[in-house]
């Protein structure tokens, strides 16, 4: 087989996996793993930027991905003016002096001569303004979140059009990058790993917990969409009479539309990613970033300066993935910081890069959509094997019940084999870089 | 003011709490320590690994309790343990074959072994769910208390009680045995010493003869007994619950890593710097300060730094803090 064609071959497999799916379960099912694949493809393509660009080993894609979905909320729901009135603005104090301390903490760090002064200086500096902090802080969140708080308690966003959350997202997440970047690159790979493992724990505890924000664990519902309501579109005697002429119900036809509403967006999105990404990795950069990765000792022996380029993959990765994230919460029309678990926002999409063939967009991409897929019917498909393992058992028999209760843990049993096949028999995935 | 009223509250929220919290992570950061010093990467299956022994434990010790067999005031699933750890030395040493020793012998490097780790965690997990599912266990029996706060009330005749449960003390007893013993093997015995020779400088000892196999061998079992005992110990202290264990690993490898990774001391040292760091910032301190202070001065609010949904945070702020200034670790570690 040319190398040209196993591409195309694998992307035709993977749109007949997903067609199949369409058959038995029905389109709107097709039409869902083909938008969360969009999306998993786009967050593929972030880890791949880090991973297959510059080998840089980040395990925090879950908090980036978070980072995204409170942009949404931060764009795009209406803001409440009561809340801002009862304290706003303390709250943008309090949060304007945490970041001031910090950064004058770190200004002691760099200016002042080594010794005792400087770190006793940091040490009163770092205590003295956290208490500030909290003092101003407090009453101010108090405040915000006793103002209605079975439906707001929070600040709001800021009203604007959903579609501008998705860039905010990346905007977000960048900056988390940035700051964790600053700290924990140029130190040893794992370092980086557990440092991001961290900052995604942080960030989702920091969803749950900052009710003013985004309403923490009251999950916020019903962010405006940049799509019509199906029920919207059920209503529209145009629509019902161009649902009919294609000899469609049109219940079926508006979850249809809305979805290929989602779905072209999405695509759009990922087509421009995609082509960056292309036009990156086959420019002189990427080709630094390349030899970088393969030889960092060489690549600074030749002036490069390793830890900045680090830095900026690291960023324009995370981005991406911030990207997906606000889209997926768009997706979703709520945010629950709940639902946040490192096994499906992290490892999984490390799982997708691995697979598809990491240092290859087309193969991250092709990882996204595949696995997504199968992260989707591992389950039915356990459960149809299981029926059959346990047709010869009786209904009462303990095991039958055990291994059908079971069946829903399939799902991380068996992407975890896949990951050790791959890695073992076709290290460098399905699509190899070239 | 009263002072022996605040140094009780203290003993009983702040200190005795820490203890076995501390000893719960150096146990388990000790096997991410070794698995880092001999084969030389950070194992991200290792909480999962502690789920899993934990889950045979478990297992185990509902099936003796069936059997109306008990320790009396101890809690039966330490009769159970020695099971559980030997599952897990069949499990790691299943895997080791399976899958980590195709990479040994191609030099795979550190970053690709941490990987393949991540794939590994993805099917204990798998296995654990698979076995016991996901809702949260309470597997401990015996005696509750050793001394309950109204008992210690009524001894003492003070206001604040001090309660201290048996399983706090059996934590700590047994963490004090775990590392005991690993200590006399490491030191003593011929094994140990060639486990820390290979850990020293591979080729060195490669050359003076040590079979490398052996010494990886060695190490998974006493990985394997050192996560399944963390594991029961951290279960019975709290409940079990494998999303929990798999949470553990952030501050198993922030103590790993402040006491210096491949260096076994630093990880008890390290164990216990984050566990009395996360309970004395998520502490509400009100109590001790109004026993504490005088009574003018006795604070409003619970005076407490940050709420306990951030004890992440905090072993996040102290991995951070040491990397910056320390990048070996408090004791000296090895840095690759």
């Amino acid at each position: 087989m040319t190398s040209s064609l196993r591409p195309v071959l694998l992307y035709l497999l993977v749109a007949a996996l997903i067609a199949g799916s369409g058959v038995v379960h029905g389109p709107n099912t097709a039409m869902l793993i083909i938008n969360m694949g969009l999306i998993s493809a786009i967050m593929a393509l972030g880890v791949n930027l880090q991973w297959g660009f510059a080998g840089l080993f980040n395990i925090g894609i879950m908090g980036f991905v978070a980072l995204g979905g409170l942009a949404t909320v931060l764009v795009a729901t209406p803001p409440v003016t009561a809340g801002w009135s009862a304290g706003g603005l303390r709250i943008m104090i309090a949060l304007a002096l945490g970041a001031a301390t910090v950064v004058a903490a770190v200004l002691i760090q760099k200016r002042m001569a080594r010794g005792m002064t400087r770190t006793l200086l940091t040490l009163v500096v770092l205590v003295g303004g956290f208490f500030l902090y909290r003092a101003i802080l407090d009453p101010g969140v108090d405040a915000v979140e006793a103002i209605h708080p079975a439906s707001a308690g929070n600040l709001g966003g800021l009203g604007l059009p959903v579609l501008l959350a998705w860039p905010m997202g990346g905007v977000l997440a960048a900056g988390a990058a940035w700051i964790i970047g600053k700290t924990a690159l140029g130190l040893r790979s794992d370092y980086l790993a557990i440092a991001t493992l961290g900052i995604a724990e942080i960030v989702i505890a920091v969803l749950k917990n900052e009710d003013w924000l985004a309403r923490g664990v009251k999950n916020v519902i019903g962010i405006p969409r940049p799509v019509p309501q199906e029920i919207d579109l059920q209503a529209s005697a145009e629509f019902v009479r161009g649902a009919a002429s294609l000899g469609l119900d049109p219940v079926l036809a508006s979850t249809l539309y809305v979805k290929l509403a989602y779905m072209v967006l999405f695509t759009v999105v990922l087509v421009i990613l995609l082509w960056l990404a292309q036009k990156a990795l086959n420019s002189p950069w990427g080709r630094m970033m390349r030899a970088i990765r393969d030889n960092e000792t060489a690549a600074e022996a030749m002036g490069k300066d390793v830890t900045a380029r680090h830095l900026q993959i690291f960023i324009l990765g995370s981005a991406i993935c911030g990207i997906a994230g606000a889209m997926m919460t768009t997706l979703d029309g709520q945010l629950t910081p709940g639902t946040y678990q490192p096994l499906r926002f992290t490892f999984l999409i490390w799982v997708m890069v691995i697979v598809g063939g990491s240092g290859n967009n087309f193969g991250a991409v092709l990882g996204g959509m595949l696995i997504w897929w199968l992260w989707v019917e591992v389950e039915p498909i356990g459960l149809t094997a299981l029926d059959f393992i346990t047709s010869g058992m009786s209904d009462t028999n303990w095991l039958k019940g055990h291994l059908n209760d079971a069946a829903a843990h399939m799902r991380l049993l068996t992407m975890g084999v896949i990951l050790l096949l791959v890695l073992r028999f076709s290290p460098r995935g399905l699509i190899p870089e070239k | 003011m009263d002072l022996i009223n605040a140094l009780v509250a203290l003993l009983n929220y702040v200190i005795i709490p820490g203890m076995s919290y501390g000893a719960q992570l150096a146990i388990g950061a000790l096997g991410v320590t070794l698995v880092y010093g001999i084969l030389r990467f950070s194992n991200f299956a290792h909480g999962d690994t502690m789920a899993f022994g934990t889950t045979f434990t478990i297992l185990v010790t509902y099936w003796l309790q069936s059997m109306g067999v008990s320790l009396g005031p101890l809690p039966t699933a330490l009769l159970a343990l020695p099971v559980g750890i030997l599952m897990t030395a069949l499990l790691l040493l299943g895997t080791d074959r399976a899958v980590y020793r195709f990479y040994r012998r191609q030099k795979a490097a550190p970053v690709i072994l941490v990987i393949v780790s991540m794939g590994v965690m993805f099917v204990m997990n798998g296995i654990v769910r698979f076995i016991i599912g996901v809702e949260d266990r309470d597997f401990a029996d015996g005696a509750r208390f050793v001394i309950s706060a109204r008992d210690f009330k009524q001894m003492t005749g003070l206001e604040e009680g001090l309660a201290i449960r048996t399983t706090q003390v059996v934590t700590v007893v047994t963490a004090l045995v775990v590392m005991a013993l690993l200590f006399w093997f490491l030191n003593r015995t011929r094994t140990g010493k060639s486990m820390r020779a290979f850990s020293d400088n591979e080729d060195l000892a490669l050359l003076s003869g040590i079979n490398p196999e052996r010494v990886v061998t060695v190490t998974w079992l006493i990985v394997a007994a050192l996560a399944t005992v963390a594991g029961v110990l951290y279960g019975l202290d709290k409940s079990f619950k494998p999303f929990t264990y798999f949470q553990l690993l952030l501050p198993i490898f922030a103590a790993a890593i402040v006491g210096g990774l491949g260096n076994p001391l630093g990880a008890i040292a390290g164990g216990f710097v984050i566990a009395f760091s996360e309970v004395t910032v998520t502490y509400a301190w009100k109590k001790v300060l109004t026993y504490a202070l005088p009574d003018s001065m006795a604070p409003d609010s619970l005076v407490q730094l940050l709420s306990t949904d951030y004890k992440f945070a905090v072993s996040f702020a102290i991995l951070i803090t040491v990397l910056l200034f320390k990048p070996t670790g408090l004791f000296k570690g090895q840095s690759v």
